[in-house]
């Protein structure tokens, strides 16, 4: 009794701020729906269910989360149709991918760029890894690097693609190591590369740390290096590539996490940016992500926005040679 | 003999349920045109957040088998396949349902199913690490020869001529690389937005395959309203068992076919059902009834896409590589309840792997009971008057392709393939070899990039495609197999006359 009587004085309250605010307090009043622009079953996507189950809870949105997949083209096709054509109500999401998105506006042939959409929230934080086959003779970056001295151009490895996070971590190789490397972009994402680790057709790659991660579990691979400021709770083991003595920073970590269109009501955006950090910090959400193998990465509206920010300018000066 | 440790998990009382719940809406799902095995699983995957790992496990698998199993359903009624799977099924199949033997192929399908994937399970229980050695074994040169093996397929495919199969496989080719091309991101012939992330198989399949069908139903219901009553022969199942078991030369093809190329990480599922389907016409004392209702082209097709169901999951499970999208979303599934494919799954959760491997095996049982009892039911379908079934084909071909990613783009593509077939039907091209092309292009071109970006930075690219092995093996068959079809195609021109090649025309169409 006491907790309707609560729960009726607080839907009176909202109900009264809301006549007199500006009329989108009650939001939202129907279940809400977020676009992914990776097809169902990868790691985006994947997360993007367990982030958001306990969106219908009342201390979140109250309301659930449907998740809606428009894959295609590297994410091109999904977040093309985000910025052109979903409505700007709140009710439509989306999953955004760090350094994916922005990397491709500045490479081009895109309808967004990072103006066309408000970030609310980041969940997770998915560094990339420096891989190499478990019967591989390089044991450090150092041994990577050595080969690629001396024969330059010969080192052959792997990753998800262009213009992502695997592929700004292998520039990022290039330039801190001053060497030249084969980078041998795959089209069927991380797993397609870590396959071509595993069976030998490459020397190394470059993989997302969870899937690194789960392989070295498995006795496939040895991992010699984060492309991170820190290394990682998952593998304290494994130095960065700072520490190795190249300087990188964090350019290629993959961050994900929920934006809208542009032109959202600024009242709805900020509501969302209130509930969604909480909505993650839900303790199920964190042992699911745990369990995965998925590193998670709260971050709020305004630090989104700080990090979306300084991407872009680092992007834009090492793609400039491309 | 681990796996019999297990047996007894599966018949609990709850995971039995489940494995009942599985099978039956997987076969449901199936048959839903545009409901590929891959998206039904990825539905699923947030029922199973409550259930237990193997619980969730068991759903999952049931339902992998049984869709597979229930493409068949919409292939031979209705002439949509439901899934890459099951194109071979349609073009025999939807023949003898139009004869009014729907019961007889849909029972043909259900067993021949149920042997090919009980035989693919089997091998995932007890070939697992050799079969990973094996997947493992192509790499990028020996995909692109094996998706150039798929394209000498095309010309032999269900075409009256050569020519005309191979001149359709080129249009499959072309509208394969519209789109962000898979590597490089470089944007090809993207003339409007709905087709800028390329042109999505299931609703090209769906409008290649059901449109032209729905024009030529509404075309035949204006000139004759009530002379289309067809009557739907009943089928005893013991007849359709005799039956499966006597053309053990399909049925032993399309299993073997299935279940080696069903391994290979990237391109079995797709192509397993096309290739077995070819395979048996090929070595076929009465290859020329292939494309009329014939029964082996079923049993071959359908044995080998089911076959293909435990071997695709071999990677996964032992390398934690997803070979197949449909893999990919398990991985997930398993994922979700902390559990890392590899061999931590079989040394540290063995009553979870060995529970949801033995749950496969049963399930590919159920199946085949489930689908032979509703067999005789469901080919009544063929009695459907014709404008009533086109609406309702219509219908199904607008809901699938708009739910594979809920995009009216989607829809734009399937009507504008479709009608564009429906004209290339009539002068005598088919739509399978043009949905081959539309896979295998680009399967070839990808693994082409990469091994050529692989051979320059390491030898070169003569060295890296043309020799080892497998390159050459692989080389060697794609050789026999044009040499053969070139072969027939001049026995066959040698002994045909005009006449004959007429009428032939005229009961294809």
């Amino acid at each position: 009794m006491k907790k309707l009587l609560a729960a009726a004085a607080l839907g009176l309250t909202t109900l009264t701020t809301g006549v007199l605010a500006d009329g989108h307090e009650s939001f939202p009043e129907r279940p809400i729906m977020m676009m992914v622009s990776y097809g169902a079953g990868g790691a985006t996507d994947f997360q993007a269910r367990i982030v958001t189950m306990t969106a219908g809870n009342e201390d979140a949105l109250g309301m659930p989360i449907a998740i809606i997949n428009k894959p295609g083209a590297g994410g091109r096709v999904g977040w093309n149709w985000f910025a052109t054509q979903a409505d700007s109500d709140g009710y439509t999401l989306g999953a955004y991918n760090i350094p994916h998105f922005i990397a491709q506006s500045i490479e081009g042939g895109v309808e967004y760029s990072a103006e066309s959409f408000e970030p609310i929230a980041n969940w997770g934080a998915d560094p990339a890894v420096f891989v190499v086959a478990a019967d591989s003779a390089f044991n450090s970056m150092t041994d990577v690097v050595d080969y690629a001295k001396a024969n330059p151009g010969k080192l052959t490895f792997s990753g998800a693609g262009l213009f992502v996070g695997h592929h700004i971590a292998a520039l990022q190789l290039e330039k801190a190591a001053g060497v030249k490397l084969a980078y041998i972009p795959s089209n069927k994402g991380g797993a397609g590369a870590m396959k071509s680790v595993i069976a030998g057709e490459v020397l190394g790659g470059v993989n997302n740390l969870s899937d690194a991660f789960r392989a070295r579990e498995a006795g496939n691979v040895k991992i010699l290096g984060v492309f991170d400021l820190e290394r990682n709770e998952f593998l304290p083991d494994v130095p960065t590539l700072m520490e190795q003595g190249f300087d990188i920073d964090n350019a290629s970590v993959n961050f994900r996490g929920v934006m809208v269109p542009k032109g959202t009501p600024q009242p709805i955006i900020d509501k969302l940016a209130a509930t969604v950090p909480t909505m993650f910090e839900n303790k199920r959400v964190a042992g699911k992500m745990k369990a995965g193998g998925s590193p998670m990465h709260i971050m709020t509206r305004d630090e989104v926005l700080a990090m979306w920010a300084a991407r872009e300018e680092t992007l834009k000066e090492l793609l400039a040679g491309l | 003999m681990e796996f019999l440790a297990y047996f007894g998990d599966v018949f609990a009382p709850i995971n039995f349920g489940l494995l009942l719940l599985g099978t039956i809406g997987g076969l449901i799902l199936g048959a839903t045109p545009g409901l590929s095995p891959t998206m039904a699983v990825a539905l699923l995957i947030p029922f199973t957040f409550r259930l237990e790992p193997a619980q969730g496990l068991i759903l999952l698998g049931a339902a992998y088998t049984s869709t597979v199993a229930g493409g068949a359903v919409s292939a031979i009624l209705l002439k949509i396949p439901g899934a890459p799977a099951n194109i071979a099924t349609t073009l025999d199949g939807h023949t003898m349902a139009q004869k009014g033997q729907g019961a007889r192929a849909l029972q043909l399908s259900f067993l021949a199913s149920a042997v090919g994937g009980v035989f693919g399970v089997l091998l995932l229980i007890f070939l697992t690490p050799v079969l990973a050695k094996w997947a493992l074994a192509f790499g990028p040169s020996h995909l692109f020869w094996l998706a150039i093996l798929g394209v000498t397929v095309i010309g032999s495919l269900d075409s009256s001529s050569v020519v005309k199969g191979l001149l359709s496989g080129c249009i499959g080719l072309w509208l394969a690389t519209i789109g962000f091309d898979d590597i490089m991101g470089a944007q090809r012939f993207i003339f409007h937005s709905s087709v800028s992330g390329g042109i999505n198989v299931i609703p090209a399949l769906i409008g290649l395959f059901a449109i032209p069908q729905v024009i030529t139903m509404f075309a035949k219901g204006r000139v004759s309203l009530d002379a289309e009553v067809l009557t739907v022969e009943k089928h005893p199942i013991r007849d359709a068992f005799r039956e499966v078991f006597r053309r053990s030369r399909a049925l032993s093809i399309g299993t073997i076919t299935g279940s080696v190329i069903g391994l290979i990480p990237g391109v079995g599922g797709q192509i397993a059902g096309l290739v077995a389907y070819d395979q048996s016409k090929k070595m076929s004392p009465e290859r020329e009834k292939f494309g009329t209702g014939h029964s082996e082209g079923v049993i071959a097709a359908e044995s080998a896409n089911n076959a293909m169901v435990g071997p695709s999951l071999v990677p996964l499970l032992t390398l934690s590589i997803p070979g197949s999208p449909t893999a990919a979303v398990l991985l997930g599934g398993l994922l979700i309840h902390g559990i890392f494919p590899g061999s931590d799954l079989f040394d540290n959760n063995p009553d979870v792997a060995w529970t949801f491997i033995n749950s496969m095996l049963i399930g590919q049982i159920l199946m085949c009971i489930f689908g032979l009892y509703v067999a005789g039911l469901a080919a009544k379908v063929a009695q459907v008057p014709n404008a009533v079934m086109a609406a309702i084909v219509l219908g199904l071909a607008v809901f699938g392709s708009y739910s594979v990613q809920n995009s009216m783009g989607d829809v734009y593509v399937m009507m504008a393939l479709g009608t564009g077939m429906y004209f290339l039907e009539r002068f005598g091209f088919s739509a399978a070899p043009l949905v081959l092309g539309l896979i295998l292009g680009p399967i070839a071109e990808a693994n082409f990039i990469q091994g050529s970006m692989i051979a320059n930075a390491t030898s070169n690219v003569g060295q890296y495609f043309f020799t080892g092995p497998l390159n050459v093996g692989l080389i060697a068959i794609v050789v026999a197999s044009v040499a053969y079809s070139i072969w027939m195609e001049l026995r066959s021109r040698r002994y045909t006359t005009k006449d004959d090649a007429v009428r032939k025309e005229e009961a294809l169409s």
